[in-house]
């Protein structure tokens, strides 16, 4: 009886230590030379891309590129990815809010013409 | 009230039966612990930046409708941009963020002359992209492609006028109706890059501040809230240029 007891106090220390470490989480430079070099890549990569006669998939690819700098950015530079849940929750609630209503406001926009030619 | 009376007095006298906890000088006193502390400031620290998401976002739907809208218009404005220019922007902001980052990294593992070295390097760089900012913008003052009374349809309705821009993409010459749209899309260029340049020189103008208090000896002793909110600021600006450059730039080369 005492010894699943054991486990669980166990385990809540561990957790409890976990989650004081993420406070105090220190991204390692070693870290901030890959992130730095990975976006610098991606600039390149996009800036090439550009050069190419893609059509509709110009856009969406120099989006694509923006899109996945800016999580590596917001994982890593502002350290999300080691935040609190109420950091990780409140990220992605604006991400959500934001997308929602640029998507709707488009959609009308966009689809506002059709049928009218 | 009698709690805060036994506080003072258990600090003094090392807390023997006064209940009041260690905690570091920078801690106030309404937060229980140092890392509710924490957690309270850099929520309310991304709460701040997700107001910033919405009024930018405001200027990239704006900027997307009226492109939908005026595509030719808003393809021959592109091209008049520099690439070389804001592809090197981009570098140097990013580098930026670099340094910045290891700002942060220099505050946590206290080391002051590294925190210094970092904020000065990030302020250089963020004086270095306003620095080509200007020169992009000093080059739209002499095309009068800046809105407003002065602004020139020339290099639109006749592109051969232009020999640097028409060499490279031989754009056809838009109509007046289409070439006048041009100056919405340099309206929302101007409002969009200047909205991030002021944010740019506000974070340039705190930077100064905190290099300054940083060579006084602070955030190196524990307390780093400041230049990691600072921080978020600056990458979160850093984020905003990496939408803006290829919407601006990139998107509209094939027209």
């Amino acid at each position: 009886m005492s010894a699943p007891h054991e486990h669980q106090h166990q385990h809540t220390k561990d957790n409890d230590d976990a989650t004081h470490d993420d406070h105090l989480h220190i991204v390692p430079p070693r870290t901030y030379i890959i992130v730095g070099t990975i976006l610098l890549i991606f600039t390149a990569l996009t800036v090439w891309a550009s050069y190419l006669e893609l059509g509709v998939f110009n856009p969406v690819i120099a989006l694509f590129i923006a899109c996945v700098k800016a999580t590596v950015v917001v994982l890593f530079f502002m350290h999300v990815k080691y935040s609190s849940k109420l950091t990780k929750l409140t990220v992605g609630a604006g991400v959500f809010t934001f997308l929602t209503l640029i998507a709707m406001t488009l959609a009308d926009y966009f689809t506002r013409a059709w049928g009218r030619w | 009230m009698s709690d805060s009376t036994v506080a003072v007095s258990g600090a003094q006298a090392e807390g023997a039966h006064s209940g009041h906890h260690e905690h570091p000088p920078y801690q106030r006193h309404h937060f229980e612990t140092i890392e509710q502390q924490m957690d309270a400031t850099s929520f309310a620290m991304w709460l701040f930046l997700l107001t910033e998401i919405m009024f930018f976002g405001g200027l990239f739907t704006a900027y997307l409708i009226y492109r939908n809208w005026y595509y030719p218009a808003f393809v021959a404005g592109s091209h008049q941009l520099n690439i070389f220019w804001g592809t090197a922007n981009t570098a140097v902001l990013i580098t930026s963020s670099f340094t910045m980052a290891m700002g942060v990294w220099c505050a946590q593992t206290r080391r002051k002359g590294g925190l210094v070295l970092s904020l000065c390097l990030t302020l250089l760089l963020g004086l270095v992209f306003l620095g080509i900012k200007s020169i992009e913008y000093s080059e739209k003052i002499e095309k009068h492609h800046v809105p407003g009374f002065h602004y020139s349809l020339r290099s639109f309705t006749d592109p051969a006028s232009d020999p640097e821009i028409y060499d490279q993409y031989h754009d056809k010459p838009l109509a007046l109706d289409m070439a006048r749209h041009t100056e919405m899309y340099f309206g929302l260029y101007f409002a969009m890059t200047g909205m991030h340049a002021l944010h740019m020189i506000i974070g340039c103008a705190i930077l100064g501040y905190l290099i300054f208090r940083a060579q006084a000896g602070d955030y190196t002793t524990g307390h780093v809230t400041f230049v990691e909110n600072f921080g978020l600021y600056w990458h979160f600006v850093d984020i905003i240029w990496i939408f803006l450059f290829p919407l601006l730039y990139l998107i509209s080369r094939h027209g």
